[in-house]
């Protein structure tokens, strides 16, 4: 099993059977699996502030609840996530934060204990599969034990990693929910919150000494010349180059069972700290004083993996001479028929500056689209939108464009929107509704019309929200239509006040979809001119091929469609002036 | 003492659709049946859109990390041909590699930007003693369905280990519906004999 296919176990097995999530790589997965298991509870919210808010309603009703999200998901969630620290959560309340060194598919690298300990959140960090299986049931009866939310960390390694997983039967489920009332607990005005702040204090101090003894903080004495501590997949990369050195390994990273560290320490000569990304264990052991190697040698960013921390700990800079050799790269690009291709090849034509944001339309900032120029985080295309418009005054009339998903729009973008109408904003927005969550896995969103448990639902309508935020121009195109979806964004450009473009299309992976692919369109070699104008798309099955250059003519090659890869769109056919694209 | 120094550890590399993953899950429950442990170790975050597909598979009495460190890999398996280059670094000084003869362009090569490696084999050659090139598109083609390369390649995997081709065969059986066995034990003989 996969981290995320024994998580979902765990929570079956634990007997939860209520999951709020937002999708988000490495954690999708996770919700993915659990909600095919019988008689859950399971749903995509609209983002993870939301699901983190519909989790603890259900454990304040006396549930075991779980929400589930990516790294960046808590930033999202974090107002919340805060003060439910004070609250407790009556039921039971797990938070799985799925972190991403190395950002393989992230954009940024933030190291989520730190929120263990500024929201003063207990933290569990499996190493495997078979951890993860197990410590989401130590999470949950954590969590119960002290009426505190706990927080289960995972790392892209451990979530896309399988091992052997040993299922066990699940616990039968109890029905705890009722309602109850409890101001004092439950409404945080200051005077409330005062209190519960003395409580959040004393429990800390109470889980600080739970973690003394906690069966996972786990203590192997072996060689007792070298110690290390460590957490979570690190320790499996140091066992495997270092199977006989002592280990202390918190299955717990917060908060930190001091008497054991100490006792680890007066065992072993030399401690090394071996943990990704920020110094958090590390800094917290050197603040009891307790003297330990670990940034000066390791490195801050990126995942280890075996390889590194042997170099590191046998002080080793290099590692041996490696024959290597730079081969092309092979970058990720938008499927063959991708709807977006065709709204970012016009934009680039249209030389604006697009404030993007994230899904796969984000990698259309690579050659050779180039028709996205920023991203940051969900959602902020559209506020960016309106701040550069805004400060750049004339400067910026008809050359700021933001682009958005359509469940990038849902999770952060109607606020936003909704500002832009309200501060009477000049950009153009286009909505890029591919009917699908497509970057993560094409997961259902309020638009899409059905559920995760695969019901159907009410469909949001994007025209009819978007008027209802107060702006007036709204129009719908067709991207596969490059000449209209050019007027259209163009005329949108020269209006006053702000407009929207649905640019609408649905994904080619859609599993509903209504169209069938097309025939796949050939290029007649007598016709074509070898001009590359083609080539522009960066569509995965067109390339150029040199030929000898014929006497009398200038054309160097021609262009070739891969018959295989093609599904027949037509966006070159309609760019091709000599009509060599059938 | 623990002892894990017998583990053995193989890179499975492609590009997004060739079934790369996939092969890497039917090995890893052969090598379970086969009562070893195994952990495996993926990155495909971007795979679907035809990026790179890369797959650690660590197999032994006991193995604790699902990734193996630079120059810790005894097997290199390339699904495309271009991509074994890509992680030479990777690999012990006596490794075997198999390469399929494929080659799959990426945008820079087909832009004419980059030109695609032409010295792949010879250099592999003057770095590692064991390299075999199959071309398991086409051995696949003749087992009935292009798809099958990926089984091919684990035909000639197969070669390398001591698990009987019974245990394969059965775990192929399994991983495929009905309709697309009788394709794939082919595919999979094809890639023994090749
Ligand atoms: C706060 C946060 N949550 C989740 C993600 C992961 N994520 C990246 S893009 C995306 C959804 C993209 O969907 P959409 O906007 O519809 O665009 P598409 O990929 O379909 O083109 C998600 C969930 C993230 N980057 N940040």
């Amino acid at each position: 099993m996969s981290g995320n296919e024994a998580i979902a176990r765990g929570l079956y097995e634990a007997g939860v059977r209520f999951a709020a999530a937002y999708p988000g790589t490495p954690s999708t997965e996770i919700m993915e699996e659990y909600s095919k298991y019988e008689g859950v509870y399971a749903e995509w919210s609209p983002n993870e502030k939301v699901a983190l808010e519909v989790a603890i309603g259900a454990a304040l009703a006396g549930e075991k609840a779980v929400a589930v999200m990516k790294h960046v998901g808590v930033n999202v969630a974090a107002d919340p996530l805060f003060t439910v620290s004070y609250t407790g959560t009556n039921g039971a309340l797990v938070i799985i934060t799925a972190d991403d060194p190395s950002l393989h598919s992230s954009q940024n690298e933030q190291d989520n204990r730190n929120y263990a300990k500024f929201s003063k959140i207990p933290m569990l960090e499996p190493a495997d599969a078979e951890e993860a299986k197990e410590f989401i049931k130590l999470a949950f009866e954590i969590s119960e034990k002290f009426d505190t939310p706990v927080f289960l960390r995972t790392t892209t390694r451990v979530s896309h990693s399988k091992s052997v997983v040993s299922p066990a039967d699940p616990l039968p489920y109890k029905d705890k929910t009722a309602i109850t009332y409890n101001a004092a607990k439950y409404v945080m005005v200051p005077a409330n919150a005062r209190i519960r702040r003395v409580e959040v204090e004393k429990r800390m101090q109470l889980l600080k000494s739970f973690a003394e003894n906690f069966s996972e903080n786990k203590m192997e004495i072996n060689n007792p010349d070298i110690g290390i501590i460590t957490a979570g997949m690190p320790y499996n990369y140091a066992k495997d180059v270092f199977p006989d050195y002592s280990y202390l390994k918190l299955g717990m990273v917060y908060p930190l069972p001091e008497k054991l560290i100490r006792d680890f320490a007066a065992r072993v000569k030399n401690i090394y700290v071996v943990e990704e990304l920020d110094p958090f264990l590390e800094e917290q052991i050197k603040a009891m004083g307790i003297k330990v190697t670990g940034k000066e040698i390791f490195p801050y960013t990126n995942e280890f993996d075996p390889g590194i921390i042997q170099n590191a700990i046998n002080k080793l800079n290099k590692p041996a001479n490696l024959p290597t050799k730079n081969v092309p790269p092979r970058p990720p690009n938008l499927c063959p028929g991708c709807p977006h291709r065709g709204l970012f090849y016009t934009l680039k034509k249209l030389k604006v500056f697009v404030t993007g944001d994230i899904g796969c339309y984000t990698l259309s900032f690579l050659k050779p689209l180039e028709g996205l120029h920023s991203t940051i985080c969900m959602g902020a295309s559209i506020g960016m939108a309106h701040g550069m418009s805004k400060a750049l005054k004339e400067k910026g009339k008809g050359k700021i464009v933001g682009v958005i998903g359509d469940s990038t729009f849902i999770h952060s973008g109607i606020t936003p929107l909704l500002n832009m109408a309200y501060n009477k904003s000049n950009a153009v927005i286009i909505i890029c509704d591919n009917s699908t969550t497509a970057m993560t896995g094409m997961q259902e969103h309020p638009a899409t019309g059905y559920t995760l448990l695969g019901e159907e639902t009410i469909k949001l309508d994007l025209k009819v929200l978007v008027a209802a935020l107060g702006i007036k121009n709204i129009r719908v195109v067709d991207p596969y239509d490059l000449k209209t979806t050019r007027t259209v964004i163009k005329e949108e450009l020269t209006k006053d006040g702000p407009s929207v473009v649905i640019s609408q299309r649905p994904c080619v992976l859609f599993k509903r979809a209504k169209t069938k692919p097309q025939k796949p369109l050939q290029v007649d070699p007598e016709k074509c001119t070898g001009c590359k104008v083609c080539l522009g798309l960066g569509c995965p099955p067109i390339s150029w091929k040199k030929m000898e250059k014929k006497e009398g003519s200038k054309r160097e090659g021609v262009s070739f469609i891969d018959e295989n890869l093609c599904n027949g769109c037509g966006l070159c056919l309609q760019l091709c002036k000599f009509g060599a694209i059938k | 003492m623990v002892n894990n120094y017998d583990v053995k550890s193989i890179l499975l590399a492609g590009v997004g659709g060739q079934g790369t993953l996939r092969a890497s899950d039917i090995m890893c429950i052969v090598m379970m049946e086969a009562g070893l442990d195994v952990k495996k170790s993926e990155v495909h975050g971007m795979a679907q859109r035809g990026g790179c597909v890369t797959s650690h598979v660590r197999y032994g009495s006991k193995v604790y990390s699902p990734l193996a460190k630079l120059g810790g890999i005894d097997l290199l398996v390339a699904f495309e041909k271009m991509e074994a280059l890509r992680y030479m670094n990777y690999l012990t000084k006596d490794a075997t590699i198999i390469l399929n003869a494929d080659e799959i362009y990426p945008p820079s090569v087909n832009f004419g930007d980059i030109p695609y490696p032409d010295d792949i084999i010879p250099l592999l050659r003057i770095n590692y003693k064991q390299v075999k090139e199959i071309d398991a598109t086409d051995l696949a083609k003749k087992s009935g369905n292009v798809k099958a390369a990926n089984v091919v390649l684990l035909g000639a995997i197969s070669n390398l280990m001591n698990i009987p081709s019974s245990i394969w065969e059965e775990v192929i059986k399994k991983s495929f519906p009905e309709k697309l066995v009788k394709i794939n034990l082919a595919a999979f003989q094809k890639g023994r004999d090749a």
